[in-house]
């Protein structure tokens, strides 16, 4: 089993750890913002642990998702709301 | 076909007190399952990816829960619940359980009050940047700022200087006295003062900084640059990440929702882990912010009660561990200054972009709900709720289903399933 494990976010391929959160994946990738908020503010993970919402992304095609609550998986695509590409 | 399992006891997390409620109860022959809204077993505290990288009482506790017998669902998000019933969503479906009893094991969160720049990208919960770490992060060369309140703070210092982060500034809210009045009481607890020391030690160029914390943030898309008071000057400070947060406050949620007693913010039980609805028991942090070693001590009375079995001998030492609960209390209390830094364009409900010049201080928490939308978001409150209950003694926002946030087609079998 291979160490680690390719993602795409927002289009770009992004390669991690095994075991990985995708919130980590993200940091680590260094997006803007997981999610734009009401007034269009980017955001990113406060709590880690699932409470605040503010990681929320779209994780193969599921919407409000909370990201530091699942684990990379080889393939997925994530999809932020403060995406740079077209 | 919905997925309905009917178990003797049903435990809600799968932290120290979840497993150790669990260990127990499979150990007198009751049918357990444990539910966790994590993919990982340990809760936060014993978070992680390797388990080499655990202490030995947690490796310990890992292998006895995984030999108890005990069913295990990760990813499981409680949605609803009423006494003997539990509706969770799981990235496979929903699942309803059916049990005799029920074990609280929800823990405890961090307490967020608003301030200046308190949302930009990059500023975390101090237990928050502790989670990330432990799930991956990459803090090679970041400049850090840690500003916190209690026993959490020194290790996750410790944590991100380990992990290659320049730790720039350490601070504690509470006042040096304090600190020194709880770090004397640990001679009960060597093994306490040990740790903290060694925390100490990992970052030991950088400054400790008690009666300390932040009064704002900025940054130009993220953090940048926080400033800090000790109430009489301030100054500033460059960083990559922020770490802060005031504390640690009960997860009292589902057990609100399920008609528990709540006193001092904490699902309130007796001798043996009872709450006050029948059939229901509480252990760990949720019944007050106390430690790993309570935890795991009200988990095993709560696990052998569930069960139906005798825990009295267990007593004394849980009896001893509770002490700590009201020693961190009275240490570590956010200081009033915490209460009142966010400013009239501050968003202080972060789902619903809520700012505290939207609000008027004059109104009840539910009249601020209705009339601003404060607390309606994804989070319900769990977020603002606590932080305006402190602010403006404002009743925290009462529990509805669904309890989390859940998809369209869960909501519906939640409907046949209260139907049915």
């Amino acid at each position: 089993m291979s160490d680690t494990v390719t993602l795409t976010i927002d289009g770009r391929p992004h390669a991690t750890g095994r075991g990985t959160s995708v919130a980590v994946a993200l940091l680590d990738a260094g997006v803007p913002g997981f999610r734009a908020s009401v007034n269009g503010e980017p955001r990113g993970p406060v709590c880690g642990m699932g409470i605040c919402f503010e990681c929320r992304v779209t994780i193969n095609g599921q919407p409000h998702q909370r990201a530091c609550l699942i684990t990379c998986e080889d393939g997925m695509t994530v999809r932020t709301g403060v995406s740079t590409d077209a | 076909m919905p997925d309905v399992r009917t178990v003797d006891v049903a435990v809600v997390g799968a932290g120290p007190a979840g497993m150790s409620a669990a260990v127990r109860a499979a150990g007198s022959g009751a049918r357990v399952l444990v539910l966790d809204q994590s993919s990982h077993l340990g809760g936060q505290i014993w978070r992680h990816r390797e388990r080499a990288t655990l202490a030995a009482p947690a490796r310990a506790w890992l292998a006895r829960f995984e030999a108890s017998g005990a069913g295990y669902l990760p990813q499981a998000t409680v949605a609803d619940a009423s006494p003997g019933r539990l509706f969770a969503v799981t990235p496979t479906g929903p699942v309803t359980i059916h049990a005799r009893a029920m074990v609280l094991a929800t823990g405890a969160r961090e307490l967020f009050l608003p301030f200046p720049g308190w949302t930009l990208p990059n500023v975390f919960g101090v237990g928050g940047l502790q989670a990330l770490i432990k799930s991956g992060l990459d803090v090679r060369g970041k400049r850090v700022v840690i500003a916190g309140s209690g026993p959490l703070v020194l290790p996750v210092a410790a944590t991100a200087s380990e992990h290659g982060a320049r730790v720039v500034a350490v601070c504690e809210q509470a006042p040096r006295g304090a600190l020194m009045a709880f770090g004397a009481g640990l001679w009960r607890s060597p093994s306490k003062l040990v740790a903290a020391l060694r925390y100490r030690s990992a970052f030991r160029s950088t400054a400790f900084s008690t009666g300390t914390w932040v009064s704002r943030a900025d940054g130009d898309g993220r953090v940048e640059r926080v400033t800090l008071t000790d109430g009489r000057r301030q100054w500033t400070v460059d960083c990559d990440l922020l770490a802060t947060a005031c504390g640690l406050i009960p997860n009292v949620e589902l057990g609100t929702a399920l008609g528990c007693r709540v006193v001092n913010g904490a699902l309130l039980v007796d001798d043996a882990q009872r709450t006050s609805v029948p059939s229901v028991f509480a252990a760990g942090e949720c019944t007050g912010v106390g430690g790993e070693d309570l935890a795991l001590a009200e988990g095993e009375i709560a696990g052998l009660a569930a069960a139906g079995q005798p825990s009295r001998e267990r007593h004394r030492r849980r009896d001893r561990a509770r002490r700590m609960v009201g020693r961190l209390e009275r240490a570590f209390a956010p200081r009033a200054e915490l209460l009142h830094r966010a400013e009239a364009d501050t968003v202080v409900c972060r789902c619903e972009d809520v700012r505290l010049g939207d609000l008027d201080t004059g109104w009840s928490g539910r009249q601020a709900k209705l009339a601003s939308r404060a607390g309606m978001g994804a989070c319900q409150g769990r977020v603002c709720g606590a932080a305006l209950a402190r602010m403006y003694q404002w009743a925290p926002p009462s529990v509805r289903a669904p309890l989390s946030p859940v998809p369209v087609q869960a909501l519906a079998a939640l409907d046949d399933d209260v139907a049915g």
